[in-house]
């Protein structure tokens, strides 16, 4: 009757795959935040899933899926704060030339 | 209380002060004269113990302890206390006593103050050694002891080179009598199998010995008393060791050190005994020696070599006493003397510091400024010259009485021999007196009287040089019973010798109060009397005679054979260790240091700068490769869950 596991894990795999793709590969820092939330929302479908299958009462999918949204959102402010100081101070959102630290 | 039974720290003490005066003198009050003065003074208190109950009739004391084994035979260290060796402890204590005391005035600002005071109480510990000694090692151990004290303390102002030269003749020419004693020690010892000197006599006494060894022995024996105590023909050191400080002179040269060899030939008495051959030796060269240095004597300006050729004379005295006469005649002349001849010296050494000269023809009418001086040494001269009740007359007449009796061949040229030197004495030591005394001043500066630390000791020296010597007039006769024990026969006083000695010693002070009695004369006789005059100024040429006929010729070979030694064996044995040394430091240096250690060290630091080197290429900076290299990470853990590894 329903929809079987592996075709939401599979999208969920993709999903985070493309994330994972930005992450590692995108040079401006707005974008590089965005591959971050789609690796996010990539697990949350997984959280998902799995409890639509097991179906448990205490629906820790659910509110670990909700968790996860809230840490998300804080994380997109914290990152968009960095990448907007770091525009204003080096006139780019590269994370390429973002290397000061470096030896 | 047993004073005998102590009687082993005599020595010793006075050996700890020297060592205390050595180590901490120069930082205690008074530059360490005082604990120089403190040692020698609980030595003469403990010898004057000893002295009491000697007198009180106490027999030899003899102990030994263990030193060390040669094969069969044992050599001990220890103390025999006797008659002779209280009488010497006290005639070494008080004179040493009384010249520590005398040198803080005398050598008051020398520059090696504490190192004199050190070296004079080591004399005296090493002569009480000597003294105390029951066995020839230990006796040659202390008459080593005092040769070197001594080759120290006359080379005192090594800086000029004379000084230095007479410290090194002193040596030597002691040396050279010393390879004798040696000789007849091992000699004894290979005969006897002991060092104890009252086994040895017992032996030879016995006739355990065949003959002609106990007189190759004890005249080998003698060889070292005639260097030691300046006999004939190796009496010319002494006259020259006056170079040192007077005081060193009145200790050592003439009342102690120089008396070491009476008092060996006292000791070995009944072995010398045992030979006739080897006494009359002993008394023949007495005889000669105290001719020959009498005449000496009457020459001499400097008024310390007066002394010193009276010192070698009266040494010769005492040696034909203790030859003719037996112990008790030889050593109570030494006993008398000591008291006299130091005081005489230390009187010259008043008058040397006063008027900054050795010369009677610098000095004259000091009676006047010195009367202190005067007195003292007036009492020393009549002493010497024999003027009775005086200490020096009654040994004197012991000795002159002694050769009377003895007779036959030696006995007489002793006798005469004696006779002769005691108008001698009383005239050279009457010129001595008068040259310094009397007349007008002839020196430089204005001379004064000592202060009372040096007069002190010239006082105390002229009591005892005055009455000393009634312990042994014949009709007390104490002293031969002391030596010789309660059976010693008492010698009845001959008028007919006693008139004989007192008649020369006083025509010999006439001849000289006629001659020089108002000042130095324009010509002294003594020195114009051609031929004569020209041989005893130039000392019997003797001097010469060893100069050149001994000193260059085995000088010069030695010296390059030393050279030759010193240059290629001990600088090659020198060097070739110089060499190893630095082939070896090379290679601990090169190879162990910067191979080893710092390789070590450098290698260490080297691996953690590779690494780390190694590892910054890691740290890319950028955010997105640890992001991939993390994805790649947990990929792989991933894979590794996947495929159950």
């Amino acid at each position: 009757m329903s929809l079987p596991l592996h075709f939401p894990l599979v999208l969920a795999a993709a999903l985070f795959a493309l994330g994972a793709y930005a992450v590692v590969a995108r040079r401006n820092g707005v974008l590089v935040l965005m591959g971050v939330e789609l690796m996010l929302n990539a697990v949350n479908l997984n959280l998902v899933s799995f409890w639509a299958y097991l179906r448990d009462s205490l629906l820790a999918g659910q509110v670990f899926a909700l968790f996860v949204v809230a840490v998300a959102a804080a994380e997109v402010g914290v990152g968009l704060a960095i990448v907007i100081l770091l525009f204003r101070t080096r006139e780019t959102a590269s994370f390429e030339e973002a290397d000061l630290f470096r030896w | 209380m047993d004073f005998y039974r102590i009687a082993w720290l005599i020595p010793i003490l006075p050996l700890i002060g020297s060592f205390l005066v050595l180590f901490i003198g120069k930082r205690t009050p008074g530059r360490g004269a005082p604990i120089a003065i403190l040692g020698v003074a609980a030595s003469l208190l403990l010898s004057l113990g000893v002295f009491f109950e000697m007198i009180g009739g106490r027999g030899v004391y003899e102990r030994e302890w263990h030193w060390l084994s040669i094969g069969p035979a044992e050599l001990g260290i220890g103390v025999r206390v006797d008659g002779l060796a209280s009488v010497m402890f006290v005639v070494v204590t008080v004179v040493s006593l009384a010249v520590h005391v005398y040198s803080m005035g005398y050598m008051h600002g020398d520059k090696r103050y504490t190192w004199y005071f050190a070296a004079l109480s080591l004399f005296t510990g090493s002569m009480l050694n000597l003294v105390v000694a029951p066995n020839l090692i230990q006796l040659l151990v202390g008459w080593e002891l005092v040769g070197i004290c001594s080759y120290l303390l006359i080379g005192h102002w090594w800086e000029e080179k004379a000084n230095s030269d007479a410290a090194i003749k002193a040596f030597i020419t002691t040396k050279s009598g010393d390879v004798g004693f040696v000789l007849g020690v091992a000699l004894l010892f290979g005969a006897t199998h002991t060092f104890n000197m009252r086994e040895i006599q017992e032996l030879a006494v016995a006739g355990e010995i065949p003959r002609a060894l106990v007189t190759a022995g004890a005249v080998l024996l003698f060889f070292g008393a005639i260097g030691k105590s300046a006999q004939f023909p190796l009496h010319v050191w002494l006259p020259d060791a006056m170079a040192g400080p007077t005081p060193v002179s009145a200790l050592i040269h003439a009342a102690t050190m120089v008396t070491a060899g009476v008092y060996m030939v006292a000791r070995l008495f009944e072995l010398f005994a045992s030979s006739g051959a080897a006494l009359k030796e002993v008394a023949l060269v007495g005889a000669v020696t105290m001719l020959i240095a009498a005449l000496l004597a009457m020459v001499q300006d400097d008024i310390k070599k007066v002394l010193a050729y009276s010192t070698i004379s009266q040494l010769a005295y005492m040696m034909a006493g203790v030859g003719l006469g037996g112990p008790a005649a030889g050593v109570f002349h030494l006993y008398t003397q000591g008291f006299t001849k130091s005081l005489l010296f230390l009187g010259a050494g008043s008058l040397i510091h006063a008027v900054h000269s050795n010369n009677l023809s610098e000095m004259g009418g000091l009676r006047r400024v010195m009367p202190v001086t005067y007195a003292t040494f007036l009492v020393g001269t009549l002493g010497m010259a024999g003027i009775p009740p005086l200490a020096s007359f009654w040994s004197k007449d012991e000795i002159i009485g002694a050769a009377a009796r003895a007779g036959g061949g030696v006995g007489q040229v002793v006798f005469v021999a004696a006779v002769v030197t005691a108008f001698l004495t009383a005239f050279y030591m009457g010129r001595a007196l008068f040259l310094a005394f009397e007349g007008e001043y002839r020196g430089h500066g204005h001379p004064e009287e000592s202060p009372p630390v040096m007069t002190g000791p010239l006082v105390v020296l002229a009591v005892l040089a005055a009455v000393a010597g009634l312990v042994g007039a014949p009709f007390v006769g104490a002293f031969s019973r002391w030596l010789e024990g309660a059976g010693a026969e008492a010698h009845p006083v001959e008028p007919g010798v006693l008139a004989l000695s007192v008649g020369v010693a006083v025509l010999g002070l006439l001849a000289a109060w006629r001659v020089y009695g108002r000042g130095a004369p324009a010509r002294d006789p003594t020195l114009s009397l051609g031929f004569l005059t020209r041989v005893l100024v130039n000392k019997y040429y003797l001097d010469d005679l060893y100069l050149k006929g001994i000193v260059r010729p085995v000088q010069y070979p030695v010296a390059r054979a030393v050279y030759w030694t010193n240059q290629r064996i001990l600088d090659g044995a020198v060097n070739g260790a110089a060499i190893l040394a630095r082939v070896f430091s090379r290679f601990l240096y090169d190879t162990v240091d910067q191979l080893g250690v710092d390789g070590a060290v450098n290698g260490a630091g080297r691996l953690v700068g590779g690494l780390g080197r190694a590892l910054r290429a890691l740290q890319w900076g950028r955010v997105q490769r640890y992001a991939a290299a993390a994805l790649a990470g947990a990929a792989v853990l991933a894979l590794l869950a996947l495929l159950k590894v």
